[in-house]
């Protein structure tokens, strides 16, 4: 009953799947200018350049404001949605739903370009706080995913009986259904913070003349002799993004757990 | 005493909220969402459609309607290039994620044990979130001409001079954007096959059918829910991908993407670029339309013969009607080259085949 065969292809694929991770160290930490085998020798050159580069502290602000941002709005529109899909049956629900989620389907090139047109269209200058609106829009799917499984394994006789024990449906929110959800807001909130860190298209259209980290990083990958400084950087928020994966992931599993549902792996 | 009064008054206030209809309760609970979606999804999107049947001016765009814009997408040389070449690497990426994904939600669906399953999917799940450039552009490293597959295969003897064909080129694309949607295509499958009830498969070795056959007979017909989200969850995005063809397809493998990129930010044509936008996802939309119905064939024919004679004979037909069906669809390509011409065709015949196998159905 182990798998045989299927379990050798399972680690291949696992290895297929980890391959530039692996990679991206090695050459971080590769004392030569030429991304390329054979290696040169071991250097942290690449990171101490990191503290002297100011468009990359520009950028990395712009990022944290947006990611932060962006985050936390998404959050609470997925927590109306979520509640309101898991909770009601209303008119047009699968079509509201249905719009609601075109993002994690459409190319991410027609939301940008369709946003960049009707924010110019309107005369709204690009910004920081355009790629926020972009943002929002690309990761508000993502939040209703981990929060609907939140949500879903929820009770109902437990909020029933808050009503009938005398509390207002905004106290039995409060009090009832908002600290059995946390976990799954906190995991909601650390996973789309990760998403609009690492989103680029939506920033490369609509932030105009502001730069963002990964909006940074394709335009160093023009110039050869700057890439290992790049690699650097990637290492940095591939770890990044790696811790701050696990934690959303330890609070969607107790999230889940906190409400006796049934972990049925992963967001989707 | 006093108490029970106060709760009494009370009583009217606290009620008033649930006398509110399910349906409106429901409808106030989604509307900031909805209308977020509303304003910045819905309504753009409904703009660059519009935009696309309007005319190019110096800077500006025309309010005059033309259905110029599509004449020119899909029939000068350049576009009608491009967009078949997307078709190709986003279907040749859907089926190469697909077939690779399979085994792997398998796997962890029916040999790893249910308490590290979680494990797993957080394992293959990772990788998608860390930084996509980062990915990509190492993928160059990998492939490249000093990369680490011509390195590694040189080393090794295995050949004499670095291999050119992986990198810069449309096969490129195709690894890359397979290891980026491998794990959207793996998670739809591992739900779908996690549904199936384990008794049907003991029922079918139980009577007497291998382990083969009761794969196809039951496994797979129930885990295609989840194949046909992972298809579409793969084949839509991977058409319009922009950063991936950007950095190792090369000078001959730009994709649509780049091509609206183009128009829109260097040539500021917004009309043609919206054209080419709503022509790619209509070509996504025939093709996935087409695919269900090759789909909806191949299980008719199946069914049909399944019952009456041996399973081995059932699968020849269906395979052999669903050739047939892919043949014409191929040959149409070849002989038009063009994209747009031979999805439409293509649906179209499609369309004629399951009318007349519904028909020869209800007269039998």
């Amino acid at each position: 009953m182990n798998g045989g065969w299927f379990r050798i292809y399972a680690y291949g694929f696992l290895l297929f799947l980890y391959a530039p991770i692996l990679l991206l160290p090695i050459f971080a930490f590769n004392d030569g200018a030429i991304v390329a085998f054979p290696l040169a020798g071991f250097t942290t050159k690449w990171f101490d350049q990191l503290w002297v580069e100011p468009a990359l502290h520009q950028a990395l602000k712009n990022s944290l404001i947006i990611a932060v941002s962006a985050s936390i709005l998404s959050t609470c529109l997925g927590i109306f949605a979520a509640r309101a899909s898991t909770r009601y049956n209303f008119p047009f629900k699968g079509g509201i739903i249905g719009m609601i989620m075109l993002p994690l389907v459409l190319p991410e090139i027609i939301l940008a370009i369709a946003l960049l047109v009707v924010l110019l269209g309107v005369g709204i200058p690009l910004s920081i706080y355009t790629v926020i609106l972009g943002h929002v829009l690309v990761c508000t799917p993502f939040s209703i995913a981990v929060l609907t499984a939140a949500f879903q394994s929820l009770d109902k006789s437990l909020e029933e009986a808050a009503y009938d024990l005398g509390e207002t449906p905004a106290s039995t929110f409060r009090l009832i259904i908002l600290p059995l959800v946390t976990p799954g807001i906190i995991s909601s909130l650390l996973m789309t913070f990760t998403i609009s860190l690492d989103e680029f298209l939506m920033a490369f259209f609509l932030a105009g003349t502001e730069s963002t980290l990964p909006v940074y990083i394709f335009s160093q990958f023009r110039f050869p002799k700057s890439v290992p400084v790049v690699l650097a950087l990637g290492t940095v928020l591939v770890v990044a993004s790696i811790i701050l994966l696990t934690i959303a992931e330890y609070f969607r599993r107790r999230g889940i757990a906190k409400t006796g549902g049934k972990d049925t792996g992963g967001f989707l | 005493m006093a108490q029970t009064a106060a709760t009494k008054s009370n009583l009217p206030a606290r009620a008033a909220p649930k006398q509110r209809s399910e349906a409106a309760s429901g409808l106030l609970m989604v509307s900031p969402t909805a209308i977020y979606a509303l304003l910045l999804l819905a309504a753009p999107l409904i703009t660059i459609f519009t935009y696309s049947f309007l005319t190019d001016g110096y800077l500006t765009v025309e309010l005059t309607p033309t259905i110029g814009s599509y004449v020119e997408a899909w029939t000068n040389e350049v576009y009608r290039v491009v967009m078949l070449r997307s078709l190709g690497v986003a279907m040749a990426v859907t089926l190469v994620t697909v077939v690779l994904a399979f085994p792997i939600a398998y796997y962890v669906s029916f040999y790893v044990e249910p308490s590290r399953k979680s494990l797993w999917l957080f394992l293959i799940t990772i990788p998608f979130w860390t930084s996509y450039l980062i990915r990509v552009f190492l993928w160059k490293v990998i492939l490249g001409f000093n990369g680490v597959v011509n390195s590694g295969l040189l080393g090794l003897g295995i050949i004499d001079e670095p291999l050119t064909f992986i990198l810069y080129n449309t096969n490129a694309i195709v690894i890359t954007l397979a290891h980026a949607y491998a794990p959207f295509a793996i998670l739809p499958i591992f739900v779908a096959l996690e549904k199936i009830d384990r008794s049907f498969l003991e029922a079918g070795r139980d009577l007497g059918e291998s382990s083969f056959v009761t794969f196809f007979r039951v496994t797979l017909p129930l885990a295609m829910p989840g194949v046909i989200s992972a298809v579409m969850i793969v084949f839509i995005p991977t058409i319009g991908d922009y950063v991936t063809p950007h950095l190792v397809g090369g000078p001959e493998g730009k994709m649509v993407a780049n091509l609206v990129q183009v128009l829109y930010l260097k040539l500021d044509n917004y009309p043609l670029g919206s054209a080419l936008a709503v022509s790619s996802m209509l070509l996504v939309g025939l093709v996935l339309v087409m695919a269900t119905m090759q789909l909806a064939i191949f299980g008719y024919v199946f069914k049909r013969i399944a019952g009456q004679t041996q399973l081995i004979l059932a699968i020849f037909t269906a395979l052999a009607a669903a050739q047939a069906l892919l043949a014409v669809v191929i040959a149409l390509w070849l002989v038009t080259g063009n994209a747009p011409l031979t999805v439409v065709l293509g649906t179209a015949v499609h369309v004629v085949a399951l009318l007349a196998l519904r028909r020869k159905r209800s007269a039998l």
